[in-house]
């Protein structure tokens, strides 16, 4: 009764942040932006060509009205049809939706289980050579730009080796593989990082807790300890750390779809910057932190259920 | 009283981090990239990083020790001069970034009641736009150029610090000292800023070492998008040109670029690390 009155109270609190988020996305493009209709008609166009575009736009309305339309948007998912291109972003969105999970969807789940994995090693060697080893990669590893990995992974695998594609993309199983593999392990690479970070200090963590004491005294043995005990009460931070993370599979991967040439979300966000597409930056700006939103709420929800010491109130 | 504690607490610091061997010596790093950058603001070194200096594309050799680019411009000069851009952009987000977190954080902890309930509303508000999402539109909106730069990264960065300073206010607003404070009749401001404040500063030092490192970083990814600094070399655009020079096996802007910036990130982190661990035992090894 308490857990469904909680995940009420936190749906409605939904609300007052997509205004929010509504707001912020309002300032940003329909105030500070200024006028878009030079960058769509050129320089020539006469004033009745302007003052038609801008109608055609819903530019000419209120402030008022023009918040309402985001807002609006951020509950129907209707953003209206890209500049560009002239296709509605909805469907849009559909359409890429698929590559950019082929890519990040594989990617995720292996990344996540290898660097749970190499935690649970480096935890048992804590202190030890393998454990200082690992963390001075892992730092090392978050030192290099993202991009400077694409770049060379590329250039190396793909273009010098031939290994891999270079680039683009073919629809369904196991085609687009061929493509995805190379991205893949780039992304593997770039979270092996910050997860293992994360996991190791989770892990070690529980390890000094007095339970593992109790269990360390009745003579059990360390890795029964590390994977029954300390494994299972570090898995809340752990759950809530991959959860929050799901939205961003979605939004694609925006570096790696745009230098792979995967037709994805990612690469769409691309696209729209480059082109100017204010609808396009709008839907996914609305939609990214509705999903993150949504999935903050999920792990929230996970905490009380999962743990009996968080208090709902 | 509460100065004199805040004083021992740096010094111990500090004596905690020139013990750690590693940690000295990222600190002394930190040291030599603000001073390059600082001469290179002042025009005194690498000022001439335009002028083409030598044949184009030259591998790295005994004259130019990481070669030219395709105009001929010395790489060395420009992996100089991008280092002030980087330092910069750390900095003037941080300068951005702290006031905001800061002042949020500290009134909402402090106040409490429907003043904090707006500045939890504010702050979930903006850490639910992903900060690539936020970031992309921001630079997008202000246009191209450096000042976009600064205040993306800025309007980004502001809401983890302003997270943990509210909780940290929260804390200590109860806390004897600052009862003593109440009773001698101090007000609200002399509590915040001459007492509160104080002792939760490390956590803004904290704080700016690793907004550094996600502000250079980020710079490379904004310059990628063409949102980036315009006119003069950065780390960022130096990667971006690499793209087209790979193919030739033209690799060294890459490298001197990549180079210059793990290091100074690497040096980054670790401080980080090691400043958390002295000044903050309790947070140890969290929320890396």
């Amino acid at each position: 009764m308490q857990l469904i009155q909680y995940i009420l109270r936190r749906l409605l609190y939904l609300i007052p942040v997509i205004f929010g988020v509504s707001f912020v996305i309002f300032i940003l493009f329909n105030v500070v932006a200024g006028d878009p209709t030079p960058l769509l008609l050129g320089k020539n166009a006469t004033a009745s060509q302007v003052e038609e575009l801008r109608h055609q736009l819903g530019l000419d309305r209120s402030l008022a009205a023009q918040y309402f339309d985001i807002v609006k948007s951020a509950f129907t998912f209707d953003f209206g049809r890209s500049w560009a291109t002239k296709q509605l972003i909805s469907e849009v969105i559909v359409n890429r939706a698929y590559p950019s999970l082929t890519l990040t969807v594989p990617a995720f789940v292996i990344s996540t289980i290898l660097s749970i994995l190499i935690s649970l090693v480096v935890a048992y060697y804590r202190g030890k050579g393998l454990d200082t080893f690992i963390r001075v990669l892992c730092i090392s590893l978050m030192s290099v730009s993202s991009l400077v990995y694409i770049l060379f992974f590329q250039w190396f695998f793909a273009f010098k080796l031939g290994w891999f594609e270079i680039s683009g993309y073919e629809e369904g199983f196991p085609n687009f593989l061929a493509y995805t593999m190379l991205p893949g392990i780039i992304w593997i690479i770039l979270s092996l990082g910050p997860d293992i970070r994360f996991f190791r200090t989770v892990i070690l963590d529980e390890i000094y807790q007095d339970y593992v004491r109790t269990a360390r005294a009745k003579g059990l043995s360390e890795i029964t300890i590390l994977l029954k005990h300390v494994l299972r009460n570090a898995l809340i931070p752990v759950i809530t750390y991959v959860v929050i993370q799901i939205p961003f599979l979605i939004l694609g991967a925006l570096l790696l779809e745009s230098f792979f040439d995967i037709p994805g979300l990612g690469g769409t966000i691309l696209q729209a910057i480059n082109s100017s597409d204010f609808p396009v930056i709008k839907a996914f700006a609305i939609l990214s932190s509705i999903a993150y939103i949504i999935f903050n709420l999920i792990t929230d929800i996970l905490y009380a259920v999962v743990d009996p010491r968080v208090k709902l109130n | 009283m509460s100065q004199k504690e805040t004083k021992s607490l740096w010094a111990e610091a500090l004596q905690r981090i020139l013990k750690d061997k590693v940690a000295t010596l990222s600190l002394v790093i930190v040291v030599i990239y603000a001073l390059i950058a600082l001469l290179v603001s002042l025009g005194l070194v690498a000022g001439d990083w335009a002028t083409a200096a030598g044949p184009e594309n030259m591998a790295p050799n005994g004259d130019f020790w990481l070669g030219t680019d395709f105009l001929g411009r010395n790489v060395f000069k420009k992996v100089i001069y991008g280092t002030q851009v980087a330092m910069s952009v750390g900095l003037v987000s941080s300068l951005i970034a702290i006031p905001i977190g800061i002042s949020l954080g500290a009134v909402a902890g402090y106040f409490g009641g429907i003043v904090d309930e707006a500045v939890v509303w504010f702050y979930t508000t903006f850490s639910s736009i992903p900060t690539i999402m936020l970031l992309i539109s921001i630079s997008f909106i202000l246009g191209k150029g450096i000042n976009s730069v600064y205040i993306a990264l800025g309007l980004t960065s502001w809401v983890h610090l302003c997270r943990l300073v509210r909780g940290e206010v929260i804390k200590h607003k109860n806390r004897d000292y600052v009862q003593a404070v109440t009773a001698i009749g101090g007000g609200h401001t002399k509590k915040l800023f001459r007492h509160i404040l104080p002792n939760i500063f490390h956590i803004v030092i904290i704080n700016a070492s690793l907004q550094f490192q996600v502000a250079i970083k980020s710079e490379v990814i904004l310059s990628y998008l063409g949102l980036g600094v315009q006119d003069v070399p950065s780390w960022g655009k130096m990667i971006d040109d690499a793209k087209q020079e790979l193919i030739q096996g033209h690799w060294w802007q890459l490298a001197g670029a990549t180079i210059a910036m793990f290091i100074i990130v690497l040096a980054f982190n670790i401080l980080g690390d090691a400043l958390r661990d002295a000044l903050d035992p309790k947070l140890k090894g969290k929320d890396a």
